[in-house]
């Protein structure tokens, strides 16, 4: 079993998931930027984003993640 | 006729660090995700010893000084995220300590492998405890080995951080026993004309090949 932080089992963000989420809330960020808001290590924001992209709530252009639809629904 | 085998050769100082993608006790994590921070890989033989457990300890001990060096630590064993869970949750409640950083399930073997983590006249089965400094270009910068049976040295673990940032830093070298405050050595001079001129450079110099200077 692969363990992901970011995105429970049943396919909803977790807390830090939700925080992640929120972090992009305003736009496009990245990886270095989530984990100031966050307050998380930069690792820890790199692989989370990397699950939320994973579950479909962020999108990956370039350097920068942004919400989808579906992430944005999640941090209204 | 020439034997086959199938070893991975093992990274050497000054290489890059094979990247690799791992589940954790903090999800699954690539080394990748480390670039730009300076990383701390190290292996432990086993959960639950008693070795690793005061290893463990020790780790957390100097954790926030490895942030303050923009470092992070990673650590590995062939257990499962289960038994990892399971010791870290024993060592808060019986020691009262919170391992703050993420470790390496390696049931596979894959990333110990890697990183030459397995000595098999030591065990075949546990990985030995190394100690893999890795750059923020992900670059292996030094490597230690300790057997099974001798705990690591926290201090000389910062002491090597220090003294690898100050290289980079000041592009000068560490003598022996250093530490942060003590005079570092000036590169020793590559031509005759150097060597000539560096006596008079106003460095602390016992001869031309060994000059010393203050931060």
């Amino acid at each position: 079993m692969i363990a992901v932080p970011c995105v429970s089992a049943d396919g909803k963000p977790t807390t830090s998931g939700i925080a992640m989420l929120a972090a992009l809330k305003s736009g496009p960020s990245t990886p270095e930027a989530v984990s100031k808001i966050t307050g998380k290590p930069l690792f820890r924001a790199r692989s989370g984003l990397r699950e939320l992209v994973n579950a479909g709530f962020v999108k990956q252009v370039d350097d920068n993640y942004q919400l989808t639809t579906e992430g944005s629904k999640l941090v209204p | 006729m020439e034997e086959k085998t199938d070893e991975i050769r093992l990274p050497l100082i000054g290489e890059k660090a094979p990247d690799f993608e791992a589940a954790t006790t903090q999800g699954t994590l690539r080394l990748s995700d480390f670039k730009g921070t300076w990383l701390v890989l190290f292996s432990h033989p086993a959960d639950f010893t008693p070795v690793c457990t005061t290893e463990f300890i020790a780790f957390s001990e100097i954790y926030d000084d490895l942030k303050k060096r923009n470092t992070e630590l990673l650590g590995l064993s062939v257990d499962s995220v289960s038994s990892h869970i399971a010791w870290i949750r024993n060592v808060k409640e019986k020691m009262g300590v919170t391992i703050p950083f993420p470790i390496i399930a390696d049931l596979n073997k894959e990333v110990s492998k890697k990183f030459g983590m397995i000595h098999p006249a030591q065990s075949k089965t546990e990985t030995v405890r190394c100690v893999f400094i890795i750059d923020p270009e992900s670059k292996i910068r030094t490597i230690l080995y300790y057997p099974l049976t001798t705990g690591r040295n926290m201090k000389e673990i910062l002491r090597i951080i220090d003294a690898l940032q100050t290289t980079d830093k000041h592009k000068v070298a560490t003598p022996a026993n250093w530490k942060p405050g003590d005079p570092v050595v000036v590169p020793p001079p590559g031509t005759t004309e150097q060597a000539e001129e560096r006596t008079k450079e106003g460095y602390d110099c016992k001869d031309w090949y060994l000059c010393f200077k203050k931060l």
